[in-house]
């Protein structure tokens, strides 16, 4: 397909969007609070009230404020001014807000678009994330889907589009940050043959869903980043490993992916080019270490999750033994707009050492729960205070949780500090996956310790000792402390295990299994020892 | 559903070849009996038969030409592989930290007090099965809980046990 032809085909599915669009949720956190039939209430409002050549009702994926679902948002293209966003709507309340469209009095509860909850977000890879249909190629198409891949195809050369990603500043959003463009290279450069891209949607993270949403609301932009990554390393076949907990994002990305092969932007000869590029779905089966990228290999390739050493990295040796590149669904959703704007414009967002945007999930004991993203460098204060509203009922926060069972707490009096790779390590947690949990005066640190020390036991694959044994011996030592039975040497001997695993596990779940205890006992100590017993006197 | 002549025509239900493993001949067809596709063989094992028996086992394991070691292995390895039979319904209690945070902790263990079994149990009824889960990804509604494959958000004690009765009821 030539260039003029791509557009053309966006521009007849311009044209089939309606002036007035009303866009309901019907991603899971909505669906939960019954948006399917607040949608199809919305069609037979439009339908009864006659409207159905202007008005157009859209399914749509996630707008963020999932707290607050169903969301309804109204769109006017003849009057920018005519925004409405409604909250909690109630199949009951449909026709009030159809017959709003004349000038009617609406009954459904009106939302606030300049809340600081949407006002301090930067939209990058969700950016059509609640303005499109997730199951139409069609509206993907209307607001430039796929360009980014013909021209990747057809103006750049392969190491043109991996010198773009580096340039660009990106960096891996499914946990340690490592240079997306320095990966990508690293697999470009292997001889060629056969090579394959994973994308890594497993999000095993408690806490976390910003990778499940971008699924159900953007697959298609997924689906592009792969093929842009295929064609600058050099491989024909992705894979899709996603959790099974997951069946709407399942959905729609089977649909996306049958779409994009009718269409040929997947496939053999893409848009006519000697580019061939596939895309297979890997279901889970609920195990959290196939996140680290050597154990989902092995899962894809159908055994058992457990991760093997590294070196060599699955770069050079990765499924099937040839060179893998494995990319986070976030980090792939980043690359289209990256070749359709450019590096520099990508590199002008974030910080001097974390480019971009982050999606955080936004949860906890804060009023506003929901997906937000927003620009590297704001502060941990704007997200939980300005954005999320604070703690409840007149609540203090206590720590906010980042980053997951490798992250830990950060205390409030730090809640200042800018939100980026560096900032968030060198306060001892990390930027993790993106779940971020607001924690009041109420949890207890040594609570939570626990909690994530159950976690991480529980989903040790246990291939090495120190983190089968030691994460074991850990949630044992917590417990008793927490049962107000441990002594100052049983305080030290966690301290030692911590150590120890953190030290000599083999993978990254064992390595950093430990963090929440350690931030916990760095900014929290008092509490551990308020829980100790004085040891037993000699006789 | 099946009709009441489709019923007829099946002349003896109980001793013909069960259905259901013809199910998995489609699946493991489709995937030219790859070994690869182990871990969609079984997820399509247990959505047909509701847990992975033994004689499952050994039929995926014998027509993936797999040793039952592996399939075992692999079955006892991920969460979500049951081996023994669940209750005619199952409420998950999402125990991911945003739920937790909100309390999915005291939810379950009112429901383990109530209905007298802990986390994987099923209710000796039969009614229903009480699981636990790490995030299911609906966190910004949590407390999660989810009812025979629906999610349902800010549940509270009080709503679920109110739910599982209504289930038991239903018998
Ligand atoms: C125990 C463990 C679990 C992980 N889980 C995930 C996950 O759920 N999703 C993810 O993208 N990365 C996860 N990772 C990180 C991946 O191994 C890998 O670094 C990442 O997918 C690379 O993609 P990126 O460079 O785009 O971030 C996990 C790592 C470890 C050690
Ligand atoms: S660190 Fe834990 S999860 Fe990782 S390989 Fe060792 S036992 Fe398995
Ligand atoms: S799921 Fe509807 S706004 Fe997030
Ligand atoms: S923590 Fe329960 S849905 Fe995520």
């Amino acid at each position: 397909m030539e260039w003029a032809e791509l557009q053309e085909w966006a521009d007849q599915a311009r044209q089939k969007r309606k002036n007035i669009r009303v866009y309901c949720c019907t991603s899971t956190g909505c669906q939960a609070s019954n948006s399917p039939a607040v949608k199809k209430a919305m069609d037979k409002a439009v339908k009864e009230a006659n409207l159905g050549t202007e008005v157009q009702v859209v399914s749509v994926g996630c707008m963020g404020f999932c707290g607050q679902g169903p969301i309804v948002e109204v769109e006017n293209s003849q009057d920018p001014n005519h925004y409405r966003l409604y909250e909690q709507v109630t199949p009951e309340q449909a026709p009030s807000i159809i017959k709003g469209l004349q000038g009617e009095i609406v009954t459904a509860t009106p939302g606030n678009p300049n809340h600081p909850f949407f006002a301090h977000q930067l939209q990058i890879v969700r950016e059509h994330s609640g303005q499109i249909d997730p199951e139409s190629i069609e509206e993907y198409l209307a607001v430039g889907g796929y360009q980014g891949l013909h021209h990747s195809l057809f103006e750049m050369s392969p190491e043109e589009v991996v010198q773009e990603i580096t340039r660009s500043g990106l960096r891996g959003r499914g946990g340690a940050g490592f240079p997306t463009g320095l990966k990508w290279s690293t697999v470009a450069k292997m001889p060629p043959g056969q090579k394959y891209v994973i994308c890594n949607a497993d999000e095993g993270d408690p806490g976390a869903f910003m990778d499940r949403s971008v699924l159900e609301s953007d697959p298609h932009r997924i689906i592009e980043g792969m093929a842009i990554a295929g064609y600058a390393v050099g491989a024909d076949h992705g894979y899709i490993y996603v959790r099974a907990e997951y069946p709407l994002a399942i959905s729609r990305l089977e649909k996306a992916i049958k779409q994009a092969k009718r269409n040929n932007v997947l496939g053999t000869q893409i848009f006519g080019s000697a580019i061939n590029f596939s895309v297979e779905i890997r279901v889970g089966a609920g195990a959290f270490v196939c996140g680290e990228e050597t154990a989902l290999i092995a899962s894809v390739s159908g055994g058992r999750g457990v991760p093997r050493p590294r070196p060599p990295y699955p770069a050079v040796v990765g499924l099937y033994g040839k060179p893998t590149l494995i990319n986070n669904v976030e980090t792939l959703g980043n690359i289209a707009p990256i070749i359709t704007k450019g590096a520099d414009w990508y590199a002008s967002i974030g910080t001097g050492k974390s480019k971009g945007t982050k999606i955080f999930s936004l949860t906890g004991n804060v009023i506003y729960n929901g997906l937000i993203e927003v620009p590297m460098g704001i502060t941990l204060r704007e997200i939980v205070e300005e954005m999320g509203g604070g703690v409840p009922n007149g609540g203090q926060v206590k720590a906010v949780q980042t980053g997951g069972p490798s992250g830990g707490c950060i205390p409030a009096d730090q809640l200042d500090i800018s939100v980026d790779y560096e900032s968030l390590s060198a306060a001892g947690s990390m930027m993790g996956s993106g779940g971020m949990v607001v924690m009041d005066q109420d949890t207890s640190m040594v609570g939570v310790a626990k909690y994530y020390m159950e976690f991480c036991q529980e989903e040790s694959c246990g291939k090495c000792i120190p983190c089968r044994a030691g994460t074991v011996q850990m949630y044992d030592l917590l417990k008793k402390l927490l049962a107000e039975e441990a002594t100052a040497a049983d305080l030290a001997q966690l301290q030692e295990l911590c150590d120890m695993v953190k030290a000599t596990s083999l993978c990254g779940l064992g390595q950093t299994s430990p963090n929440p205890v350690l931030s916990t006992l760095r900014y929290f100590e008092s509490e551990y020892q308020d829980l100790l017993q004085p040891a037993m006197s000699k006789v | 559903m099946k009709t009441a002549s489709q019923e007829t025509e099946t002349k003896q239900p109980q001793k013909q070849p069960d259905k259901r493993f013809r199910v998995l001949d489609v699946t493991m067809k489709r995937s030219q009996y790859q070994q690869d596709s182990l871990i969609e063989v079984l997820h399509k094992a247990q959505e047909a038969f509701g847990y992975l028996e033994e004689d499952v086992l050994a039929y995926v394991a014998k027509h993936l030409k797999l040793p039952l070691s592996r399939v075992y292995g692999v079955a006892t390895f991920y969460h979500l592989f049951m081996l023994k039979p669940g209750g005619a319904h199952t409420c998950v209690v999402c125990m991911g930290t945003a739920c937790y945070v909100k309390g999915s902790d005291k939810i379950l263990s009112n429901l383990e007090k109530e209905f007298q079994i802990t986390a994987g149990e099923t209710t000796a009824d039969g009614q229903v099965s009480l699981v636990t889960a790490r995030c299911i990804g609906a966190c910004g509604i949590a407390p999660a809980i989810v009812f025979d494959g629906t999610v349902a958000g800010q549940q509270n004690s009080e709503s679920v046990s109110k739910k599982l009765h209504q289930w038991q009821e239903e018998k």
